[in-house]
């Protein structure tokens, strides 16, 4: 029992970074991102390969990789997402687009990363077993859990006290009222959407030092991340973390009792009960 | 979209006159090609009847398909049920399946819909294969039936030709011209007295319903039946593709994106198998970009503007 606590709370402090990424993106910048999974199976290629080819440690590709995801993500916001922000009338329209235009992103992604590597990105850093509280669980997944948590802490400090964290929770709430205090839109949604792709390319850097990745898993990872970000309420950190832990112990359980094979089944069942009962998000009001 | 006229009816029932011929003169290979486009014209075009008006982006078309392929062979090799017959239950499963998704989804908004159905193939192949794996014990099914690729062809056109007129009654109704108000503003549409949720949930049953007994149609042409296989998400995307690539307002659209999607499709197939991912990417922003309302929508803007010129 002990064991599944410890484990899934292992596990979810990746999938909360990974959220919190998500939530950047879909949150402040309005994009829905369907190539968000895909950014983080990037992210565990570039470990793989470092890790294989020049024998880097994993968390010095973390540092490398995550201002190369940041540049790379600010640059596809701004060539091929701001001409579709610009070009809609409202956001059904974005959303709509949005979606195309990730989805053929994704795939791209896919295309790309399937001729590096077609098969398992499989290699063993760190995986050695730790005693913690009388359950064994390998040093990579609490290094990763660590790493996680000082990300998100810092993350959620930039955010609650810098000026410009300020400025991007204000266009999270209203691009249209931020626009008219000062505040930089365009140029606040493509930090947010940067940072968000880069945090995310961080979390997929950590998952790969405990789980075997290939080329065409991103997609249960978006899944996983957007249901993650609806249980949490769009916008709001606290939820999005509590949402992780949610699923990470459920998915725990479901992986040790029934069979590994249904987390993503699992996944679904948490989604159906968050849209039948609460679909707007664990702390979210109703609106009215 | 504007409403269905006959002529255009008579035109479509000329072009499918015209079909049902081809088995007659192509064999083998091109057969086949023609049975693959014939599969994207019915699934095609039930999407866009009702993704098109409402611009709610269904990926849920490989769940419906392989719904249908997987009952109906577990009917037949399982439980010794006659072909028909199956073909006959497997679309209502179907159409159970769209309506659960519809009133868990589509009351609230468009984005919970198109991720609820992003992972629903994957998230039932996972469910299907660990039912087999630990209560059903038989690893495989098999569909053995005399129906050839020719047959399978006519039975698809049928379905494609039932989808088309379907969908031209669906437009001339109050419901067609509800989904209209819906696509343009849901909020003005409620404001009407339009019971949104309901007219969604309909549409989107029709879809579930042609996607199960698309899918099985052609498990005969599989005869082995496995869930990695007919539960491929990727048949979901190939659906939205040919539907955008057309152009979804209309509903001959789908039917001006197959043709050449199929043949580029097999083309990058054969060629390039490695790059098929890449070249589904590749056309997704295609049509983002330079093909926002499809050929049809560029070929009407176009038409348009040479009008203007002459007047």
């Amino acid at each position: 029992m002990l064991d599944i606590v410890i484990s899934g709370l292992l596990l979810s402090g990746t999938y909360a970074l990974v959220a919190l990424g998500l939530n950047l993106q879909y949150g402040v910048s309005r994009i829905m991102n369907l190539a968000n999974g895909e950014m983080l199976v990037l992210g565990a290629l570039a470990a793989f390969w470092m890790f294989t080819v020049g024998k880097l440690n994993p968390y010095l590709t973390m540092v490398l990789a995550a201002p190369l995801a940041f540049v790379g993500n600010w640059l596809i916001y701004r060539f091929l997402l701001r001409p579709l922000v610009s070009r809609s009338k409202n956001q059904g329209q974005l959303e709509v687009d949005s979606i195309l235009a990730t989805f053929g992103m994704s795939f791209i992604l896919i295309g790309i990363m399937i001729s590096i590597e077609g098969g398992f990105f499989a290699y063993k850093y760190l995986s050695i077993p730790i005693e913690i509280l009388g359950t064994k669980a390998s040093l990579s997944r609490i290094v990763a859990f660590a790493v996680a948590c000082c990300i998100g802490l810092a993350l959620y400090l930039w955010l609650n006290r810098s000026r410009t964290g300020m400025a991007v929770r204000a266009v999270a709430v209203s691009p249209q009222s931020a626009l008219l205090v000062g505040i930089n839109v365009p140029k606040i949604s493509a930090l947010a959407f940067a940072l968000g792709g880069a945090i995310t390319a961080v979390g997929g850097v950590l998952i790969s030092t405990f789980i075997t990745l290939d080329a065409s898993i991103g997609v249960i990872f978006t899944m996983k991340a957007l249901i993650i970000v609806i249980m949490g309420g769009v916008g709001d950190t606290r939820g999005v973390i509590i949402a992780a832990v949610i699923l990470g112990l459920v998915e725990t359980t479901v992986a040790t009792l029934i069979d590994p094979g249904l987390t993503l089944a699992a996944a679904y069942l948490i989604f159906l009960a968050i849209l039948l009962f609460r679909p707007q998000g664990l702390f979210g009001r109703k609106p009215t | 979209m504007i409403r269905g006229s006959f002529t255009e009816l008579l035109i479509i029932a000329l072009l499918a006159a015209f079909a049902a011929t081809v088995p007659l003169i192509a064999n083998g290979y091109w057969l086949s090609v023609c049975v693959t486009g014939m599969m994207y014209i019915a699934l095609a075009t039930s999407w866009s009847m009702f993704s098109g008006p409402t611009h709610y982006i269904s990926l849920a078309t490989a769940a419906f398909f392989g719904l249908g392929g997987y009952l109906l062979a577990t009917g037949m090799s399982d439980y010794q049920q006659p072909f028909w017959l199956m073909l006959a239950i497997v679309p209502f499963t179907g159409a159970v399946l769209a309506a659960l998704i519809g009133l868990a989804t589509l009351r609230l908004s468009g984005v919970y819909f198109v991720i609820f159905t992003l992972g629903l193939a994957e998230m039932i192949r996972n469910l299907v294969s660990w039912i087999q794996n630990n209560f059903l014990g038989s690893r495989g099914l098999y569909v053995l039936t005399d129906y050839t690729e020719k047959h399978i062809y006519w039975m698809l056109l049928a379905v494609a030709a039932t989808v088309y007129m379907l969908g031209w009654l669906i437009n001339r109704s109050r419901l067609g011209f509800s989904l209209r108000i819906i696509g343009g503003d849901e909020t003005v549409a409620r404001h009407v007295g339009i019971n949104t949720a309901t007219a969604k949930v309909i549409l989107f049953i029709t879809t579930g319903f042609f996607g199960a007994l698309v899918g099985g149609i052609l498990a005969p042409r599989y005869s082995y039946i496995e869930p990695n296989q007919v539960f491929s998400p990727q048949l979901s995307f190939l659906v939205v593709i040919v539907a955008l690539l057309g152009g979804s307002g209309r509903l001959w659209g789908p039917l001006v994106g197959v043709i050449p999607f199929t043949i580029l499709w097999e083309l990058v197939q054969t060629y390039f198998p490695n790059q098929t991912t890449l070249f589904l990417g590749v056309v997704f922003l295609v049509i983002v970009y330079f093909l926002p309302h499809g050929v049809v929508g560029r070929l009407e803007q176009i038409l348009k503007q040479v009008r203007k010129r002459r007047s």
